[in-house]
């Protein structure tokens, strides 16, 4: 399980990291809606809005692959943190036998 | 599909946190100790995918895009229980993080695509497989139409919580089939993401898809002597 877990750990760094800065750019469905119906304008700011990653942008890199890489690696490792806790917390307690 | 703040009024969005939270705490009861050692580690791993898959938006139609959800590839890879607390996870990062989804719309979103989802991704799975042969492609093709299915679903939740809690000028229907027709084409993106996902860990591990359970060979128990000194 530990070259599985340290495979998918990998997959999931070079996708957040890499490929995900040639991902579409373009509004989602939701957003697309919001724009073509006119409620798009009803979004007020968010309140984490000026945090460091919002928008999946680091703030202050000016490159936009690195900004973006950073974004996402730090995305995966702060997944990867909460979800070990969910490890501990789902996995069966050792049985004594 | 992550709602932003303002959107959803106050009312239908606290209404939207008290149902997601009743949700996650049955959740946290019903998970607690519940996979066995060696799978565990795919309750956190399968929340790590989701995140990095959801930052790749595909194009779906002219200047739109969508990305996967993953509530239904997490209830098949880890059941339903632990997959809502793994979209949880993501979802609430996405929030405080990434400012991806208002932090007022958390509860909306969670149910969006948490529980909604990971329910509906569920249960069609499950009533899909139950008219194919025990088969890993089986598996697969369920799989698909779950994820499929879920998306419109999913985008069906934002339309009612817009019904009931939106600004109240936009012409319900016009949302309805918007919401709809374009969520129907990012489900397409979400079968296949699905069906991949759970094709190469069927073809590499199949005893981590929680789903695929009942197609293991079943062990036969033995008796072991144990030295009791």
């Amino acid at each position: 399980m530990k070259k599985y877990t340290i495979a998918i750990l990998l997959i999931s760094g070079v996708l957040a990291g890499g490929v995900s800065y040639f991902a579409s750019s373009n509004p989602d469905g939701l957003n697309k809606v919001a724009i073509d119906l006119g409620f798009a304008e009803d979004e007020t700011t968010h309140s984490n809005g000026d945090s460091a990653l919002a928008g999946y942008e680091t703030a202050g890199i000016e490159n936009s692959a690195l900004s973006r890489a950073i974004a996402g690696i730090t995305g995966v490792f702060a997944t990867g943190l909460v979800g070990s806790g969910l490890y501990f917390y789902v996995r069966k307690p050792k049985q004594d036998v | 599909m992550h709602i932003p703040d303002g959107f959803i009024n106050v009312p239908v969005s606290g209404a939207a946190v008290l149902v997601s939270a009743s949700a996650i705490a049955l959740a946290l009861k019903k998970s607690r100790g519940s996979m066995e050692q060696e799978v565990a580690p795919m309750a956190g791993l399968t929340a790590v995918f989701i995140f990095a898959v959801q930052m790749l938006n595909f194009p779906v139609a002219a200047g739109t895009s969508g990305h996967l959800l993953g509530g239904a590839l997490a209830a098949i890879l880890v059941g339903p229980w632990v997959a809502l607390l793994a979209m949880t996870v993501v979802i609430s990062l996405q929030a405080f993080i990434f400012a991806d989804g208002g932090l007022s719309a958390i509860g909306l979103n969670i149910f969006n695509m948490g529980v909604i989802t990971v329910l509906i991704g569920w249960f069609t799975f499950k009533f899909i497989l139950k008219f194919l042969p025990k088969k890993n492609s089986s598996v697969v093709a369920a799989s698909a139409i779950a994820a499929f299915i879920s998306v419109p679903i999913s985008a069906l939740g934002f339309v009612v919580e817009y019904a009931i809690g939106g600004s109240g000028i936009i012409d319900l229907d016009k949302v309805l089939g918007a919401m709809l027709s374009v969520h129907v084409l990012i489900g397409l993106g979400e079968a296949a993401i699905s069906a991949l996902t759970i094709g190469a860990v069927l073809a590499t591990r199949s005893d981590l898809v929680y789903g695929a359970s009942r197609l293991l060979p079943k062990k036969d128990l033995k008796i072991k002597p144990v030295d009791l000194r």
